[in-house]
């Protein structure tokens, strides 16, 4: 229980290489490479975390991020944007509080992407 | 701030270019008249045969007018080279 | 006496070298050789159709028959153009600004782009024309029936017909090879009018050559053939003063009116100042055309057998004098006379035609309006072509079921009767502001039908189209009706009823109707452009901004003018604002602009429909009307000048703005292209860090450990060629690039281009259209660098065009010193507002291919042609994406060290 991550990347390597690392750590992962069927999925899979992509085919990921935080079933739903852009770039503030949406650079460290999904899922 | 009218005396080459554009414009009264003139005459009321006569002026008149309209087509070409500058066609329509 | 079958041997050897000639000069022409091929002399001499076989053959019969007559019938032409200055001047003036393809068209763009005054003047110009066509033939057939049979004054023909249909066929060839190359009829026919330079040449020295033998080898001189005038049946000049003025005023007017005549003297003049010289050597040549035409017939009338025809004089005379060489160039002169008025005349004719009746037809007929008109040059060059054909067909029906009746002779001054009724509409429209359409419709049907009444119909003879009785007594015994003596009056010669009463009535109700009208705003508008043609801009716009998008105008164009020429307008009319690229602003005077040059094809009326279809409910703007309003010309002066520079602020203020977008987007890029990089550079990284981490965890299975590092490998892989792209456009943006030219055939980097991006999306089909004969040419340039742009166009089409069954067209020729290769796809294209962008480093478009680049390629594409002295262009309006690389066919650097 508690333990679904929906997965929104394009890039199928880094895909993989999250499906991979967060597999072994006992999760179980759906995926999806596009933007534009983003929120169709969150609310038919109702995972306990979503790993976001920005740069996205479709839809941008701060787009997504901003419909479910207007969606108050969604609203409460933990987000780990992952991004190739510089960081300053990056909005200060991401939408959400309370440490429900968190922001990671690319390229990640695998530990920390880890960590960071299991502390936001509150597992 | 170029003059609202045009002015009222020219410069010789533009005056001159005027009155050539004027000859322009009546040498086509001056063919009707030249070729008209026959009318005049009443030939078949003459006794004497006239078509002889009449074939010599006809064509007397007609190179009359060709060297008329050569001079003045010239004419007016320099005339329109020198006076580049007035406005081409003041006098546009009628 | 020649034998027959040598006359038709120079015949043929005569068409022959018309040919050579015609083809000659459209060469010439092409290669951009053709000043002198635009000379004054050769205008006037095109001028000459106005000499037809009935001047040629007809002039000494009509001599022999009533004296000195004959010459009205060139002292009118005379008289217009010594007063060239008048009307002639303003005429080719405006049909120089409007692009005026035929007399239809210039009444129809006058009065408001009717196109049903088109449709009329078609009607009218058609209908007068035919018989005189029929004429022609049956010159040439008579005078070939001259030397085929035994006797030299003899009628008997083997085969009359046969000639007609043999000379009809091979001029409707002739034509419709010369005449239709260009659909732009206000384009120049070089190869016709030189050909018709020819004919004007032969045909002169033919009669000269003929009336010296008459005077100085028959008679014995000037003084010998006055006596002889003397003495011979035409001896008093029986002038008839008012048949005298008359018939030389029809001249003039007909000099005017003729179709065939407004072709050459207003279609085809290439310039204004040509009429300088025509206004004498015009006259001149019509005077050494009618010099001995007295001789000729009174020494005919002399010495010829009774009975023989004196309209074959010409040819008879030297014949029955065993000068069979001089018949021949008789003959040929004669034939020249002919030839060259059917071929004017039916391309004049078929242009009308097809742009007043079959054009329009269509465009009505056709689902989707003139909106999407698709091809519509294929369909008028067809219409036209098929026209040619027609119209040379009614010529010989007519001759055929007329057989070659006497009524022809009466012919052509009764077609010249008939094309003078436009003569009121036509003036009118040109000197008064104030005709209107319904004046000049009713004008025009009212003479039209008098003269179709009082004079067309008799001509057939008693029974023939109006029964005897009508004729005698009226229709249904209306005395006051009937045809010849309309309104009661009696006596007057039917010729000169005629044209008087439908002359004078057309003008009537002309004036009356154009006083009791009012006219719409583009009749208006129309008017003072034609009336004030002189005044360097009226300063009156016909369309304002309504939205329209220059991509579809140009598609629209392209179906019209053709692709070539459509984008070489558009772009010059984008620089012209200013602006870089095939698109302009849709300013209102580019739409005017735009719509004078499709008028110059499918004729103003159609043009104007299909613009306004784009440019609906804008075409004229309250502002415009107070203008056509304004009286006061200081007013409308000092607004010009005003105009005049707030245009050319207009012009800077767009060339500044792009400027400074390129500016503000130079800046904004610089940013994006850091931000770019980083984002191209992390994502390969990222995966290459994730799997070099999960690589280092121990317990991995082999056959993962194996894939993941292949991934590595793929990553690194791409990382490399993004860096490597990335120094290359620093290296080719800095100009340092070391260029290795060499020469090569262009069909193998093709060839070479495709097989390269034959990886790209190996498993679509992909379908090329090319056109190999055309592609081998040889360029000289860094053959490497130009693959490179090839190879990247080639699998750029093969990963993005989204078509069901993708195509590739790829079109290569050369224009003007440089190779231009299209390559043009049936995708959906780039959306205008992206157009601008794809050649800028990163301007990826869709994300969904990663395979590909990081979004350099076309922006490496770009500096490449730079390099190399070309570039490459976008090119809208083409059904999909669409590209242009242009280049020197050598470089510009060997080029110049080669000049030097």
């Amino acid at each position: 229980m508690g333990r679904h991550v929906l997965l929104i990347e394009d890039e199928p390597h880094i895909a993989e290489a999250i499906r991979y690392i967060l597999t072994r750590d006992g999760w179980a992962v759906t995926s999806l490479d596009e933007g534009g069927a983003a929120l169709a999925a969150i609310r038919r899979e109702v995972p306990d975390i979503v790993v976001l992509d920005v740069k996205l085919p479709g839809r941008s990921g701060y787009e997504i991020l901003d419909d479910m935080r207007a969606d108050p079933a969604l609203s409460g739903l933990p987000v780990l944007v992952l991004s190739a852009n510089l960081p300053r770039e990056v909005p200060a503030a991401l939408p959400g509080r309370g440490g429900l949406s968190r922001f990671l650079a690319k390229p990640f460290a695998n530990a920390d992407v880890l960590a960071a999904v299991r502390q936001m899922a509150g597992a | 701030m170029p003059a609202s009218k045009p002015p009222k005396f020219l410069a010789r080459n533009s005056y001159r270019r005027r009155r050539m554009i004027d000859a322009a414009r009546v040498l086509p009264l001056v063919a009707s008249f030249l070729f008209f003139i026959p009318v005049l005459w009443r030939p078949s009321e003459t006794p004497e045969p006239d078509t002889a006569r009449g074939w010599i002026y006809i064509f007397a008149a007609w190179v009359v007018l060709i060297v008329a309209a050569l001079v003045l087509s010239r004419l007016l070409e320099r005339a329109g080279r020198g006076a580049d500058e007035v406005a081409d066609d003041a006098e546009g329509a009628p | 006496m020649v034998p027959f079958n040598i006359l038709v041997a120079v015949c043929l050897a005569y068409v022959c070298l018309l040919f050579v000639v015609a083809f000659a000069a459209e060469r010439r022409a092409e290669q951009g050789l053709a000043r002198w091929l635009r000379s004054p002399v050769i205008y006037t001499l095109s001028l000459s159709i106005y000499c037809t076989a009935w001047t040629f053959y007809g002039a000494v019969g009509y001599a022999a028959r009533s004296g000195l007559e004959f010459v009205t019938i060139y002292l009118g032409p005379t008289i217009v153009m010594a007063g060239w200055w008048v009307i002639l001047r303003k005429l080719v003036r405006i049909g120089q600004a409007q692009r005026v393809t035929s007399i239809a068209d210039l009444i129809s763009s006058r009065y408001g782009k009717s196109n049903l005054l088109g449709v009329i003047v078609t009607l009218i110009c058609v209908v007068a024309a035919t018989p005189y066509i029929a004429l022609q033939l049956q010159s040439v057939t008579l005078s070939v029936g001259v030397f085929a049979s035994e006797t030299p004054e003899g009628w008997a023909l083997p085969d009359q017909g046969a000639t007609a249909l043999w000379v009809a066929g091979g001029l409707s060839i002739f034509t419709i090879l010369f005449g239709t190359r260009n659909l732009d009829a206000n384009e120049r026919h070089h190869g016709i009018v030189m050909a018709i330079a020819l004919e004007a040449v032969v045909k002169l020295v033919a009669l000269l050559a003929v009336g010296i033998f008459v005077v100085w080898g028959i008679a014995g001189g000037i003084g010998d053939v006055i006596d002889r005038v003397n003495a011979s049946p035409i001896a008093d000049w029986p002038l008839k003063p008012a048949r005298w003025m008359g018939l030389t005023f029809v001249a003039a007017a007909a000099l005017l009116a003729l179709p065939r005549m407004f072709q050459v003297m207003v279609v085809e003049n290439s310039d204004e100042r040509h009429l300088a010289t025509a206004s004498w050597a015009f006259p001149l040549y019509l005077m050494l055309m009618s010099l001995f035409v007295l001789p000729i017939a009174v020494v005919g009338l002399g010495t010829m057998p009774e009975g023989a025809n004196p309209d074959l004089f010409v040819l008879t005379l030297p014949l029955a004098n065993g000068q069979g060489k001089l018949a021949m160039l008789a003959f040929l002169g004669g034939f020249s006379s002919a030839t060259s008025m059917v071929i004017v005349c039916s391309i004049a004719l078929a242009t009308m035609v097809s742009n007043h009746v079959v054009t329009p037809l269509w465009l009505s007929m056709r689902q989707g309006g003139v909106r999407a008109p698709g091809d519509v040059r294929g369909l008028v060059l067809m219409s036209r072509r098929v026209s040619i054909a027609a119209i040379l067909a009614l010529g010989y029906t007519y001759y055929h079921l007329s057989g070659g009746s006497a009524a022809l002779a009466a012919i052509g001054l009764i077609s010249f009767a008939g094309v003078s009724q436009i003569l009121p509409a036509m003036l009118g429209g040109i000197f008064w502001r104030g005709a209107t359409r319904v004046g000049a419709a009713l004008g025009l049907s009212v003479g039209f039908g008098i003269w179709l009444y009082s004079l067309y119909l008799p001509s057939f003879g008693p029974d023939g189209l109006l029964s005897a009785r009508i004729l005698a007594e009226g229709p249904a015994g209306i005395g006051w009706l009937k045809p010849q003596a309309l309104f009661g009056i009696e006596g007057l010669d039917p010729l000169l009823h005629a044209v008087f009463w439908s002359l004078s009535l057309n003008t009537a109700v002309f004036v009356g109707a154009s006083l009791l009208t009012f006219p719409n705003p583009v009749e208006r508008m129309q008017g003072l452009a034609f009336v004030n043609a002189f005044d360097q801009d009226p300063g009156v716009r016909g369309w304002s901004r309504g939205g329209v998008e220059a991509e579809d105008l140009l598609t629209m164009s392209q179906g019209i003018l053709g692709a070539d020429e459509a984008q070489e307008f558009f772009q010059a009319e984008a620089a012209r604002q200013g602006k870089g690229g095939f698109l302009p602003e849709t300013t209102p005077e580019f739409i005017e602009r735009l719509e004078r040059r499709l008028a110059g094809s499918v004729g103003t009326a159609t043009a104007h429909a299909m613009i306004s279809q784009f440019a609906e409910g804008a075409a004229v703007s309250a502002q415009d009307l107070m203008a056509v309003a304004s009286e006061a010309q200081q007013i409308l002066e000092y607004s010009t000048q005003l105009e005049a520079k707030s245009e050319e602020l207009a012009r800077t203020a767009r060339a500044l703005q792009e400027a400074n977008d390129k500016l503000k987007d130079l800046s904004v890029q610089k940013d994006t292209f850091l931000s770019q990089i980083s984002h191209e550079l992390r994502t390969p990284m990222t995966s290459i860090r994730a799997f070099s981490e999960i690589l280092m965890d121990p317990e991995l299975p082999g056959a993962m450990q194996q894939k993941y590092a292949e991934v590595i490998h793929e990553e690194t892989i791409r990382l490399t060629r993004l860096l490597d792209d990335l120094l290359d456009l620093s290296v080719l943006e800095n100009r340092k690039v070391q260029l290795t030219i060499k020469a090569a055939n262009l069909h193998d980097l093709l060839d070479k281009a495709v097989q390269a991006a034959s990886n790209t999306r190996p498993e679509r089909s992909f379908v090329y259209n090319r056109d190999t004969a055309a592609e081998h040419m040889p360029v000289i340039t860094d053959t490497d660098r130009l693959l490179q742009v090839f190879i990247n166009l080639v699998s750029n089409a093969r990963k993005y065009c989204d078509a069901e069954r993708p195509e590739l067209t790829i079109l290569t020729r050369k224009r003007g010193g440089r190779i231009i290769v299209d390559f043009i796809d049936n995708g959906t294209g780039i959306p205008r507002e992206s157009q601008r962008l794809i050649f800028e480093k990163f301007a990826r478009l869709t994300d969904t291919q990663r395979a590909g680049g990081a979004g350099l390629g076309l922006a490496i594409c770009r500096e490449i042609m730079v390099n190399l002295g070309g570039n490459i262009l976008y090119l809208p309006g083409q059904g999909g994406a669409a590209f242009r690389v242009s280049l020197p066919v050598k470089p510009e650097s060997q080029q110049s060290a080669e000049a030097a």
